[in-house]
């Protein structure tokens, strides 16, 4: 469903990563592992359209990606319920009714984003990728400032609801969600930065 | 797309400063020119064309660094450059929810300042109209200009400065409708103008601000 082949991104005009190839089928999950700087949002925001890769393709079906980053994107002045029916109608998604359960928000319904939370918040944020209804999930430390309790919510919606509903997710994070799921380690695609200055020395 | 006005209309209600805070200082700057100028009418229903029109820009200015700043912050403005609604669209509507709450109450607003200056009485309509198609022109403007700054720490006086001068020519073609109005001429070549540059501006500047925004989202 997701295919990368040769991938190569760059985060401020220096390359990052290089080489990049892996693919999920339909109902799998990919997990990026490296250590901090090693490239995982870059390759997550390329993978997402946000900026253009240098080199290689990324391939899954149109109008079905979607992205969540370290911010959640939350309105301070609108409620939890009004924040999930805004991203239901620019995605033109109905708001499941369930929502607010799955996620443990249900209390939450009627408070103004600006009085949650950070791990409240972060649950508002991840709600959002239950409402819009897209398949191919781009997951930038999804559990960052979630409780334990929270971070299992979080795994069953992404293991019983997405995945097994044929969902394809890449998530990069440094805990364990439980999530059988393969992992990948960046660190062998790291770009050698001075690949591209390689014709100064031969001027010095 | 009406989602994202929806939203960024109740976000102005909500957070403050939307409807209320260009409003009052266009009121505050009218009515400081007559303690600057003296309390004599011939002079200012002279100036009055001119000054409302200024004061409008101003007005309109006020708010422009907040139409994509809030949403770059919390990261809303990266899921919605994801989100199926194309960013050419979505700068429309931020243009157009800058419009309903600036510009707008502005010319609502600006008859009744107009009788502060003492305008003269044949002017009123076309102070209303010129406003009316001028001041969508000043919110897609500002729209480009937040966009080319959106990044930037502080960008709200660089904002001024690449924004202001793209309103001349609304500047100048409307407060010429109004002066043309209040001398008994017939305005229609000026407010035809600025319908034209209103017109081009949504034409052409969703497509520049989207692009610009791809850019700085980088």
């Amino acid at each position: 469903m997701l295919r990368v082949t040769d991938l190569s991104c760059e985060r401020g005009g220096l390359p990052v990563l290089t080489g990049i190839g892996f693919e999920v089928a339909a109902g799998q999950a990919l997990i990026l592992r490296g250590p901090n700087g090693i490239g995982k949002t870059t390759l997550l925001r390329t993978l997402a359209g946000l900026q253009p890769a240098v080199a290689g393709t990324v391939t899954f079906p149109e109008d079905e990606g979607a992205y969540a980053s370290h911010a959640d994107g939350i309105k301070t002045a609108l409620s939890v319920t009004e924040n999930l029916r805004f991203w239901a109608d620019v995605y033109g998604a109905a708001l499941p009714g369930d929502i607010l359960e799955t996620f443990d928000l249900a209390d939450l319904a009627d408070r103004l984003g600006g009085t949650l939370s950070a791990g409240q918040k972060r649950r508002l944020g991840l709600a959002r990728l239950g409402v819009i209804g897209r398949k191919v999930l781009f997951l930038d430390e999804p559990t960052v400032s979630l409780d334990g309790f929270s971070v299992k919510l979080f795994a069953k919606w992404l293991q019983e609801t997405h995945l097994a509903g044929g969902g394809v997710a890449v998530i990069a994070t440094h805990i364990d969600l439980g999530l059988k799921a393969p992992e990948l380690d960046l660190t062998p695609f790291k770009a050698d930065v001075d690949a591209g200055g390689g014709m100064d020395e031969a001027f010095l | 797309m009406i989602a994202l006005l929806l939203r960024d209309l109740r976000l102005a209600v909500r957070a403050g400063g939307g409807f209320g805070l260009g409003l009052a200082f266009f009121l505050i700057v009218v009515v400081l020119v007559p303690f600057g100028v003296g309390p004599d009418t011939a002079v200012l229903s002279r100036i009055a064309p001119g000054i409302l029109w200024v004061a409008s820009l101003l007005a309109a200015l006020l708010s422009l660094d907040r139409i994509f700043a809030l949403d770059y912050e919390d990261g809303s403005l990266a899921l919605l450059a994801t989100s199926p609604l194309p960013l050419e669209g979505a700068a429309m509507m931020k243009a157009l929810a800058h419009w309903v709450t600036t510009g707008l109450p502005l010319t609502l607003a600006a008859p009744a300042l107009g009788f502060l200056l003492s305008l003269a009485p044949e002017a009123y309509a076309y102070l209303f109209l010129s406003l009316l198609i001028g001041t969508p022109a000043l919110s897609m403007i500002g729209t480009f200009g937040a966009a080319l700054t959106v990044g930037l720490r502080r960008g709200g006086l660089l904002l001024s400065l690449l924004v202001l001068p793209l309103y001349v020519p609304t500047l100048l073609f409307g407060a010429e409708a109004v002066r043309r109005g209040a001398d008994g001429l017939d305005p229609s070549g000026a407010l035809m103008l600025m319908g034209g540059i209103t017109a081009g501006c949504f034409a052409l500047l969703p497509f520049a601000t989207a692009a610009v925004l791809r850019i700085n989202l980088r």
